[in-house]
């Protein structure tokens, strides 16, 4: 059977930057495993600007940004395997693939990153009821065509979703000279960022419904209408508010949902909360020498965290390879108070510096994130405003950890 | 005008099956259907269930038909290369009235002929269905139960049929029927066919058919069933096919697995005026997730619904399927409701031998093949299977729909083999393509560009279901250059 040291799947950002990092710790033997026939991954259809404030203090597009990454995986000589669709990783690191050159083939990895990304959940998922006529999309659907194969979707569009996919389609389909109706969101708040709102839907007048949602779809063939409803503090429609928008295109930004079929096949439990594996600091899953980072870990917002959490794997990986991962007795859980839903990683391995990334379940003012070890507190920081649509990052220095057997995440008032 | 020895009306899996069975002789036979593709109406839309047949009234059509086409159901699913599992039926009860009624559906399933239907306790349906709710006390068990994918089979048949020499003509919604003492003249809108014999499988059109040769004998109703699919996740979820006890509306809401792995939840059962209206219920979803749960000890989590649909039963008012000739040489299928799905083998055996009695002569084929290549072969073969075929085509190796593992070659086939798929439904009813959990996000794209490649048109003309059901309108600006 074919043997590597590293195999990445995905060629994405995640894959890529967990790539170099990996070759810069003096891993050699690295193969990069892409489904698409270039790499980059969802990068490539977001011909937006916004990427790399933080990575390279410039405002690149998606393919930009990507670009740095994969001149750099170039130079480097870095093997990929593009057109490539991996089957199945099981327990043993045994990774089993597909592509027209090689047929189904098998590779033996002493470590594994997986980088797959997510995907979107679609209208069956909604239930929404109606009929089930074309002109629906998932808003990377609607976007793939628009910038990836030049045609537009649809002319009067209603959007579902405030995240950032629906916002940034609401400002595309205009640009494209389509007319959109509107965008509604389930929530009495929205989930992209605040940049996006002024930028996408502000800026061209594009009405946005908080607290509304489809109700019902219109149209045999092609979509003719959508119905709308305001929804009551459980998030039920509210009859007496539905109202119709006619329309031919209705794009879906319902949520993303890390592409973990892999993962779990490989016998790996999934958080229900993230919808992705558990890690450590290292971003290594329960599976020795298997290791997650970018999208299909947790949902990002920015690009250049999935790039620095790509950094870390990479790392973790080389020195699992190399014999070195840091031996340590103990394991730090770390617990959330609902108010935190979760953290990245879940656990510490190690006896380092930790920098833990976390999302709350609702907009707080006013709050404090409190980290602490049963009674006693370790860390406190104050915040204006903690959203859900905003990932957060608390820094826990080494010293702070000594001793430490459980730690708590909670937002206080 | 092209002749045709036999005309079959409705090209689902009745009159798939119908043609199929007639295409073993030597005869000229033309399948029309209104819609752009086959298996559009009821067809694609039901539970998929071959029932044992405990449920018909003793002496209909349904009983025999249902228990006759449940017994072949197997070797017609090994020739024709579909799936076939059999997965055993339950009808739970929960209290001393289900257990009476439970009691007489064995009487009458023993009656109709339904092998090793029986009556058993709490213990041994929970060895069978580990999940089954704490409150269920004993079942009706039918081990010959069984699940089949109804539009694959109707799919197969009529691929299996044009095989074998006969026609398939789409898009032809059948306007007027002229009769005279030779043969029938049939129009559409655009075009006319003739043909010597006539089999009206029309659905819930049926009737309307019928009154164009002058029967005005039957009516039929579309009874709307809204269903949910859930992940495949959820496939072991139950072994058997769970019903309720039935009521006077139908067999009720049921809960099934797959023989794709999913599992299915539905139908309800609500009387509609319009014909065509398939949307699903908002107050029909709800019931569904309501009422599926109370069977399972387990809650069914509905987040992970793939899609909901809706299909509409063709509703005789004669209480039976119709089975008769209209007139001379024209012969009715119609109100086939449950069990149709697991009557139609023996329905096409049936009706072949009611136009043998209205003169049509049925002379052997020298060289009809009955077998047709199963087209999911690839996605269950070994790895050095599924080299053997990337060997001889390397599109097979090229995964294209992630979610279902389909590869390009298997969605070429469904764009080739008969009958030709010439949409994205057409291709997801083939081959599973779009089926999956993100339901086509990835691989819609793809899909489209291997149609438009292999048909020769263009991208933007590629459509969901045929008609105005476009993916895309126009060129970007930008593309435009």
């Amino acid at each position: 059977m074919r043997k590597a040291d590293l195999v990445i799947i995905g060629g994405g950002p995640a894959g890529m930057a967990a790539a170099l990092s990996a070759r810069e710790q003096g891993i050699e033997d690295i193969l990069i495993l892409e489904r698409d026939s270039s790499l980059g991954g969802i990068l490539q259809q977001c011909i937006h600007n916004g990427f790399g404030l933080h990575t390279f203090g410039e405002e690149l597009t998606g393919p930009e940004y990507a670009w740095r990454y994969e001149k750099e995986v170039i130079d480097k000589k870095i093997p990929v395997l593009l057109n490539t669709m991996v089957l199945s990783v099981d327990e043993s690191k045994v990774i089993t693939a597909s592509n027209s050159e090689d047929g189904v083939f098998q590779i033996e990895a002493k470590a594994i990153i997986l980088a797959m990304g997510c995907r979107e959940r679609p209208r069956g998922a909604l239930n929404i009821a109606g009929t089930r006529p074309s002109g629906i999309y998932s808003a990377g659907m609607a976007q793939k065509l628009v910038n990836m194969k030049g045609y537009m979707p649809g002319r009067e569009v209603v959007i579902l979703g405030s995240g950032d996919i629906g916002l940034i389609m609401a400002r595309r389909m205009t640009f494209e000279g389509a007319r959109v109706h509107a965008v509604c969101e389930l929530m009495p708040y929205s989930g992209g960022l605040a940049r996006n709102i002024e930028q996408c839907l502000n800026d061209f007048d594009i009405p946005l419904k908080l607290s509304h949602t489809v109700v019902e779809i219109h149209g045999k063939e092609r979509l003719e209408g959508v119905t709308i409803a305001k929804v009551d503090e459980n998030r039920r429609p509210i009859p007496e508010t539905r109202e119709y928008i006619p329309c031919d295109t209705l794009l879906l930004s319902v949520g993303l949902i890390p592409e973990n079929e892999l993962t779990a096949g490989a016998g790996i439990e999934l958080s229900r909360i993230t919808n992705g594996a558990t890690v450590d600091e290292n971003r290594q899953t329960e599976i020795e020498g298997i290791f997650a980072c970018g999208n299909v870990l947790h949902v990002h917002d920015l690009v250049d965290f999935v790039s620095s959490e790509a950094e870390i794997a990479g790392r973790g990986a080389a020195a699992y390879i190399k014999g070195e991962a840091e031996k340590s007795d103990r394991v730090i859980n770390i617990s959330t108070d609902g108010r935190v839903r979760y953290t990245v990683p879940q656990r510490i391995a190690g006896q380092g510096d930790v920098d833990v990334y976390f999302r709350v379940a609702d907009v707080y003012r006013d709050a404090t994130i409190k980290v602490s070890d049963g009674e006693r507190v370790i860390l406190q920081k104050k915040k204006l405003k903690l959203a859900p649509g905003e990932m957060e990052c608390v820094k826990l220095p080494a010293d702070k950890l000594c001793g430490v057997e459980n730690l708590r995440f909670s937002i206080e008032f | 005008m092209k002749h045709f020895d036999v005309a079959v009306i409705g090209a689902g899996v009745v009159g798939g099956l119908i043609a199929r069975e007639l295409s073993r002789y030597n005869l000229n036979i033309c399948i029309l259907e209104a819609q752009n593709d086959v298996a559009m109406g009821a067809t694609r839309a039901n539970s998929g269930i071959v029932h044992a047949g405990f449920d018909a009234e003793v002496g209909s059509f349904k009983a025999r038909f249902n228990v006759a086409g449940s017994k072949m159901m197997k070797r017609v699913t090994d020739e024709l290369g579909v799936k076939y599992k059999n997965n055993g039926s339950l009808v739970v009860g929960f209290s001393d009235a289900d257990r009476k009624h439970i009691e007489k559906l064995v009487a009458r399933g023993i009656e109709n002929g339904v092998e090793g239907v029986r009556l058993i306790e709490a213990d041994e349906l929970r060895a069978i269905e580990p999940n089954i709710s704490d409150s269920a006390v004993c079942a009706l068990y039918a081990p010959t139960g069984a699940i089949v994918c109804p539009y694959e089979l109707c799919i197969a048949s009529i691929g299996n049929a044009m095989d074998n020499g006969a026609s398939l003509k789409c898009d032809f919604k059948v306007e007027k029927i002229e009769k005279s003492d030779e043969k029938y003249v049939i129009y559409s809108k655009n075009e006319h066919i003739s043909a010597d014999f006539v089999v009206n499988a029309a659905g819930i059109y049926a009737d309307e058919i019928a009154k164009m040769v002058g029967d005005e004998s039957f009516t039929v109703r579309a009874r709307k069933g809204d269903y949910i699919l859930l992940d495949r996740e959820c496939g072991t979820m139950a072994n058997c096919t769970i019903f309720r006890c039935p009521n006077e509306m139908g067999k009720g809401i049921l809960v099934s697995p797959t023989v794709d792995g999913n599992l299915l939840l539905g139908p309800t059962s609500v009387n509609i005026d319009d014909k065509g209206d398939k949307s699903t219920y908002a107050d029909g979803l709800s019931k569904i997730m309501a009422t599926a749960s109370e069977n399972l000890r387990v809650g069914l989590p509905f987040g992970k619904s793939i899609t909901s649909f809706c299909g509409l039963r063709a509703y005789g008012n004669t209480g039976d399927f119709i089975i008769r000739p209209a007139c001379e040489r024209f012969i009715n299928v119609a109100g086939i409701e449950s069990p149709g799905l697991s009557s139609a083998p023996a329905i096409a055996i049936y009706v072949a031998e009611l136009l043998e009695s209205e003169g049509l002569r049925l002379e052997k084929k020298e060289d009809f093949n009955p077998i047709r290549e199963p087209k999911h072969a690839f996605r269950e073969g070994s790895i050095v299977e599924k080299n053997e075929y990337i060997r001889r085509d390397a599109s097979y190796g090229r995964i294209i729909c992630r979610c279902e593992s389909i590869s390009e070659g298997e969605i070429l086939d469904a764009i080739r083999s008969n009958p030709p798929a010439r949409d994205l439904d057409g291709v997801k009813r083939r081959c599973r393509a779009g089926m999956g959990r993100c339901q086509g996000g990835f691989c819609a794209p793809y899909v489209m560009e291997l149609i438009a490649r292999e048909n020769g048109v263009d991208f933007a003309s590629v459509t969901k279901c045929g008609g105005e059901s476009a993916i895309v309108f126009s060129k970007t600006k930008g593309a435009q250059e």
